[in-house]
């Protein structure tokens, strides 16, 4: 038995291959939605693991250092060393911001790090130019993603940076670029006023009776220096001996720093459950749009295809014709649209997915599914034409 | 009494019911024999459409009895199970426009015929080869038919409607859209298969042309037939 389906798409090649790159262009999208929520959690994921810890040490009741904001004191660090369990405590500050680069600006991810103790959790475990952060001021680690090159100069607030080494991959959970700085820089970024503020500040610290005591000498200095300096950090950073677990070290920080710890897999959950929920249930919706769209489309070609041949339909009842095999035509011609959909939706996917601004990571599974929804949703925009097909009566052929 | 070809007696169709109810077909006797061609004239709304759908067990008649070729197909309300085996295997269509399939090229549009009755692909192949010659298109045998002429796209018609050899041929208006000569041909044509296959061939027409060709003519009017001879000129 001849192929229906396949002569009536090889005569009209050309409305199904049309139609199966407009479709492709949908399913596409589809895909490359797919990829952007993929992007998002592996950004996420990745921003964990290139910071090097095992435990977060934020402050107490908040969900810090990315999802919220979370302030602890800089010299927390040294207690939390020795507590058991902790083979590396590290400060650590997270400050997203427009970085100055040239005349254009670029949104990153500044990252403190303590300078000069390379290796240690929040340093970027890989560099591939350049070399580490070794003086205390003025040098930074930025991410490719950030269009730096080595020498280049970065303007943070109000400070110049020379890039003296490059990062790939090293991105926030939002997929900004990562921009590594000396500790003691980010935290002054982190609080810097402008100098109209710091003078307001001045004066109206000048004007309370209660720190100007001319009795007192040097008490308006010392407040007025402590409201300048920042002595605090958004986190510090804990890797752990082997042989203890997360549990172990996190509960005794818990307890008698009065801090909140979290473990990896509980920062995973931060980071996609709660940061990017949002966007994940955003995204949802656009696949359920699209693949709404994409049956819709789908079934209306196949309908218009379908009624194209009512005619020829009526006499291949009337000849014989089983109504399985109309169906099966009808049904193979949906599929096929589905496989040219699908192959040419994958291929715009793959070729579009590293023009986007933000990681777009296409996992192979998401690729099956895909195929197997596009099928899924041909199968069930076929319905309606099977079924007008099988109600066409034979007699329509005689007139 | 031979019921060879195809025999309809006291074949009644009514549609609706009650008041509204409009009988299409009064108790309609019809016989053609095998290797004879008869002529089904009629005005519009005489009931032609509705006795040729009965013929080719499109629609179900009211009453009445039908045999095809020695089996009982419609037998006062009874009727065989499988009519859609029964168009394929036993009956012949050839329609006023060829309405042939547009993506298949003229061997297979005959071909589909014996393929979907189980015969292999080369032998269906071979067998519509072997009519579209008889019918002395072979050399478009590969064209689809909107590469074929007019009388082309009928005479590949009718090879579909004889590729099964069925019993019986019911041509709708076959030469309605074809001049004179062309008209005139496949009478011809339809004459020589009903001989060379032994079918029974009912064409319904209103082509004052091709009226005198037949030996014998049913007319039919508000449903009621009679019968009368030809003059069956131009084919012995």
């Amino acid at each position: 038995m001849i192929s229906l389906a396949g002569r009536d798409i090889m005569h009209a090649w050309g409305k199904f291959v049309f139609t199966g790159i407009g479709l492709g262009l949908l399913i596409g999208v589809t895909l490359t939605m797919a990829g952007v929520y993929r992007g998002m959690v592996d950004d996420a994921t990745v921003l964990l693991d290139s910071s090097g810890a095992d435990l977060w040490v934020v402050q107490k009741d908040t969900l810090g250092p990315y999802a919220e904001s979370s302030s602890v004191p800089d010299d927390l660090w040294r207690s939390i060393r020795v507590m058991p369990g902790v083979a590396q405590a590290a400060n650590a500050t997270y400050l997203t911001m427009q970085v100055g680069k040239g005349d254009q600006d670029v949104r990153a991810m500044v990252v403190g790090i303590v300078a000069g103790e390379p290796g240690a959790p929040g340093w970027p475990p890989q560099l591939v130019a350049g070399r580490q952060i070794t003086r205390g001021h003025y040098e930074a680690v930025a991410d490719l993603a950030a269009g730096a090159r080595l020498g280049d100069v970065l303007k943070i607030r109000r400070s110049h940076y020379t890039v003296v080494g490059l990062t790939r991959r090293m991105v926030s959970s939002n997929g900004d670029p990562m921009v590594f700085i000396p500790l003691k820089d980010a935290q002054e970024a982190q609080f810097l006023k402008d100098n109209d503020a710091i003078l307001m500040q001045r004066r109206r610290t000048e004007a309370n009776p209660a720190f100007n005591r001319p009795e007192v000498p040097g008490l308006l200095d010392a407040v007025i220096a402590s409201q300048t300096g920042n002595s605090y950090v958004n986190a510090v950073l804990v890797r752990i001996l082997p042989g203890f677990t997360s549990q172990e070290v996190a509960e005794p920080i818990r307890r008698w720093k009065r801090l909140t710890v979290y473990d990896r897999t509980q920062m995973e959950g931060i980071l996609i459950g709660k940061l990017i929920a949002t966007s994940a249930r955003q995204i949802g919706m656009f696949l359920v749009i699209l693949a709404l769209v994409s049956a819709a489309i789908v079934a209306f070609i196949i309908y218009t295809l379908t009624m194209d041949k009512i005619r020829e339909i009526a006499v291949l009842k009337l000849i014989g014709t089983r109504n399985r095999t109309i169906a099966w035509m009808i049904l193979q011609q949906s599929l096929v649209l589905g496989v040219i959909g699908f192959v040419v939706g994958k291929i715009s996917a793959t070729f579009a997915a590293p023009l986007f601004p933000k990681y777009v990571l296409l996992v192979p599974i998401d690729s099956l599914l895909g195929f197997g929804a596009v099928l899924a949703i041909c199968v069930l925009s076929s319905v309606v034409s099977i079924r007008m097909a099988l109600r066409v009566d034979p007699a329509q052929a005689i007139g | 009494m031979s019921a060879k070809g195809i025999r309809i007696e006291r074949l009644s169709k009514r549609f609706g019911e009650g008041d509204t109810a409009v009988l299409a077909l009064k108790d309609v006797n019809m016989h053609v024999a095998p290797g004879e061609v008869v002529g089904l004239i009629g005005p519009s709304g005489s009931g032609k459409s509705t006795l040729l759908k009965c013929l080719g067990a499109v629609i179900d008649p009211t009453s009445g009895r039908m045999i095809l070729d020695n089996t009982v197909i419609y037998d006062d309300g009874w009727k065989v199970r499988d009519l859609r085996a029964l168009r394929r295997d036993k009956i012949g269509f050839v329609f006023q426009a060829p309405y042939l399939i547009p993506f298949l090229d003229a061997t297979d549009n005959v071909a589909l015929l014996p393929m979907l009755a189980g015969v292999p692909n080369e032998e269906a192949r071979q067998r519509a080869l072997d009519l579209l010659t008889a019918l002395d298109v072979q050399h478009r045998a590969h064209a689809l038919p909107a590469q074929l002429s007019g009388g082309e796209q009928q005479r590949v018609a009718i090879a579909r409607g004889l590729v099964n050899r069925p019993p019986v041929i019911l041509a709708d208006e076959p030469t309605a859209p074809l001049d004179s000569q062309r008209a005139l041909t496949v009478i011809g044509i339809l004459n020589d298969m009903a001989r060379r296959f032994e079918a029974a061939i009912i064409v319904v027409t209103h082509d004052e042309k091709i009226i005198p060709t037949f030996k014998r003519i049913y007319h039919i009017r508000d449903g009621v037939t009679y019968e009368e001879a030809g003059e069956g000129r131009g084919f012995t």
